[in-house]
């Protein structure tokens, strides 16, 4: 039986309307208030919670749960599932998502929506399984290889670890693109109050489908429906009779490797359909920086002691504040150029040995100085160790 | 009447090899893609199509002919015993 | 067998126009093996909207690119698990993969594996040409011992992997082996294949002359067709001569490969596994709601 989506049938399996639940969990309601129908997974620490939330609730929404073999079949069989006509996602951590880039890149290459949560957590290789870390940040944008955009999102809390991942799906959805929840085992395996959002509050973007005749369809170029780069998409069995390779192809979808115009325009297309719209995929939250001087630009779990930091910081009188990265990729650059130009110095706290600190100095204007606050070893930042960039004793 | 598709044929003469009564055999003009495809030879098709199903490019239909009446058969060769019919 | 549709009715229903002529080379079974395929399609009676097929990488992953079908062509060893994803998401299609000795035993082995074991409702229909043909002609892990590839250029020292024995060893509910240099046997067990509810693998010895006969001296097309024929034999020939033959035919027969059908069995298929599991959650979910609970 083909998934449909029941938004009272997800609320009632879903429970309480307040909860107190994992990132992880949440990571799950998400996907199931978004209109999840598969889910395929496998198991790694810390995003076993995922997999293991959507095998008891996905079925009792009709949704389809397999924990497949490995992760690059979990990945395969998501981008199998999305062209079979429904919402798809997995879930796992830096090891997992090292094994999926070949088939992330097939998913970018054809423009396939889903959605794949990364529970970061320490590496390189098997690291610190139960510690988390945002190690993976560079690796979601380059990590496969050849060219291509990402869209990325990082939750702070657990409340957004559900929002956001009904915000990736609404973007998977609108740019045909695979999107990645990058969490951490910190805010995975934290446990805070949750509200499910009700129907009325909840936006939700569907897959635009093809509707033109069969004969003029073609699958992989600009909309034939509406001013958009990204395509109209024809499920499987839907008559349109799509041919879906990851080799360099045109617009009908065949096969079309010879010559280099063919791949400049399609690869053009690919980056374009989502760097024209640079503008709407950035999302920031500014704390404080108004009259500030100094700010931190930080996201994900590492916003929950800068946060701290900069509460602590400003009534002993230092003019600081914070931008936090809800959309990490597209990276906001015009957003970092202009807080650069009002503030002297950036301080950019992460849990890895500086990864989103280069976009910042890349962006950023010349004269302020950037400065990289990094930390490794599976514990976030402690505020009083952000107050120390701030020259502040505690 | 076995109706080729010259152009499409690629040469592997798997069609004249496997045919039972030897009614195809390779002709003397070269198609597009530079092979000699092959041409039936009249009077000895019984209609098997094992040749339209051998064939890996479809290049190869054959056609029932109402009034066909076999001029000559050829040797029906299966596997050592070659009786004549 | 029915009146069989020809092949002019066969090339504009099943083919896509402007992708041909195929890549394969002449002599290739590939071509065949489609043909076949398109056979067994039109005798089921199947509306080719209702089919979806995948492929992986190779020769024999390119075959979908030619049907007039929905078809997803993914990446290396990796087409069972795409095809379990589609099925997953609709489970009304047909799901069909096209799939080679190298790309479903050797990258794509664990996949194949867990699919077979699911019993997943798929038909994998695994083009065996003993060699990584597309490469250029590596060692495939289906290389008879002591074949020639050129990353095995003093000979091949591995056991060959008998993939049929490995699916019937899962439970597959279908297992069949032939060459296809005779087509009635081949379209039958393809067509039986794709009816039977559950994982059906019909792997199709499929000759390679430009690659694998060419190297171990079989180079020319009709001579490799025929060392296909002389190097198989009927599952039953095999049985009987294993059970009544002398010691010099047992050890002639043993070193041939056997082709028939290993396994047809019925067996419910992974999803209607599951549609019974989800049925059962929401009736007794549907019950509590309308008993007037909060359904948790």
């Amino acid at each position: 039986m083909k998934y449909e989506r029941d938004p009272e049938r997800i609320r009632r399996v879903l429970g309480d309307k307040v909860q107190f639940i994992q990132g992880d969990m949440a990571v799950a309601y998400g996907g199931l208030l978004a209109g999840v129908g598969f889910f395929g997974g496998y198991p790694i620490t810390p995003a076993s919670e995922v997999a293991e939330g959507m095998a008891r609730l996905l079925p009792r929404v009709k949704g389809t749960f397999i924990q497949m073999e490995d992760e690059i079949g979990s990945i395969a069989a998501v981008i199998g599932a999305a062209w079979g006509g429904v919402k798809s996602m997995t879930a796992t951590s830096g090891p997992g998502f090292s094994l999926m880039m070949e088939n992330y890149g097939y998913a970018i290459m054809t423009e396939t929506p889903c959605v794949i949560a990364n529970v970061q957590r320490t590496g390189p290789s098997t690291g610190q399984p139960t510690l988390g870390a945002q190690g993976d940040m560079m690796q979601v944008r380059w990590g496969s290889h050849g060219d291509m955009e990402a869209i990325a999102m990082a939750p702070s809390t657990v409340q957004e670890c559900l929002d956001f991942t009904v915000e990736c799906f609404n973007l998977a959805e609108r740019y045909r693109h695979p999107v990645c929840l990058m969490t951490d085992g910190e805010v995975g395996h934290l446990r805070e109050k949750v509200v499910i959002p009700d129907e009325e509050d909840m936006e939700l973007f569907e897959r635009v489908p093809a509707t033109v005749d069969r004969e003029e369809y073609l699958p992989f170029t600009a909309s034939q429906t509406r001013d958009s780069k990204v395509p109209d998409f024809a499920a499987f069995g839907s008559g349109y009779r799509t041919y879906v390779t990851g080799l360099t192809h045109n617009e009908r979808g065949f096969p079309a490797t010879d010559k280099q115009p063919d791949h400049e325009r399609l690869i053009k297309r690919l980056v374009e359909k989502i760097s024209d719209d640079r503008e709407k995929l950035t999302d920031v939250e500014r704390v404080d920086l108004d009259d500030a001087e100094v700010a931190f630009v930080t996201y994900g779990a590492s916003a929950r002691p800068t946060e701290t930091a900069v509460d602590l910081a400003r009534a002993k009188g230092v003019k600081v504040g914070m931008m936090r990265l809800k959309l990490v990729w597209p990276f906001p650059r015009k957003e970092i150029y202009e807080l650069s130009r009002k503030v002297n110095k950036i301080i950019v706290p992460e849990m890895n040995l500086g990864q989103i600190y280069h976009l910042v100095k890349e962006h950023a204007a010349p004269d302020c100085e950037i400065v990289c606050a990094p930390k490794v070893g599976g514990e976030m930042h402690l505020p009083h160790e952000l107050l120390e960039y701030l020259g502040v004793r505690k | 009447m076995i109706n080729i598709k010259e152009d499409w044929c690629k040469g592997c003469l798997l069609c004249i090899k496997r045919c039972p009564v030897d009614a195809l055999e390779e002709s003397d003009v070269l198609n597009k893609r530079g092979v000699y495809p092959p041409r039936e030879i009249e009077g000895r098709c019984t209609n098997c199509r094992l040749c339209e199903l051998i064939c890996p490019d479809f290049a190869i239909t054959v056609l029932k002919d109402d009034d066909y009446k076999p001029k000559e058969r050829g040797k029906l060769i299966i596997g050592g015993i070659t009786d004549e019919i | 067998m029915s009146e069989m549709i020809d092949q002019d009715q066969m090339r504009e229903k099943y083919l896509r126009k402007g992708m041909l002529p195929t890549i394969f080379c002449n002599g290739c079974g590939h071509g065949s093996s489609l043909d076949y395929v398109f056979r067994a399609i039109e005798e089921l009676g199947w509306d080719l909207d209702d089919i979806a097929f995948a492929s992986g990488i190779g020769c024999s992953s390119r075959i979908p690119g030619y049907i007039n079908a929905d078809g997803l062509h993914t990446t290396h060893g990796r087409a069972i698990a795409f095809a379990t994803g589609i099925k997953a998401a609709n489970p009304d299609l047909n799901v069909v993969v096209f799939t080679g000795d190298g790309d479903c035993t050797g990258i794509g082995g664990n996949h194949f594996i867990h699919a077979a074991r699911r019993n997943i409702d798929m038909t994998v229909i695994l083009l065996n040409n003993f060699i990584y043909g597309m490469t250029g002609g590596q060692q495939a892990p289906t290389a008879p011992k002591g074949s020639i590839a050129s990353t095995s250029p003093y000979g091949n020292i591995e056991l060959a992997f008998n993939i049929c024995e490995l699916a019937k060893a899962l439970g597959a509910a279908y297992v069949a082996r032939w060459p296809i240099h005779h087509p009635y046997q081949p379209i039958k067990s393809i067509k039986e294949g794709m009816e039977n509810k559950g994982f059906s693998l019909i792997e199709l010895m499929s000759p390679c002359p430009t690659a694998y006969g060419r190297r171990n001296k079989l180079g020319k097309i009709e001579k490799l067709w025929d060392w296909y024929q002389d190097s198989t034999i009927l599952i039953e020939d095999y049985e009987k001569t294993m059970s009544y033959g002398t010691d010099e035919e047992k050890d002639r027969v043993s070193k041939m490969i056997q082709i028939g059908v290993f396994q047809n069995v019925r067996k419910h298929g992974f999803f209607e596994e599951y549609q019974k599991l989800t049925d059962a959650l929401v009736t007794k979910d549907d019950a509590v709601r309308n008993a007037g609970g909060d359904g948790k």
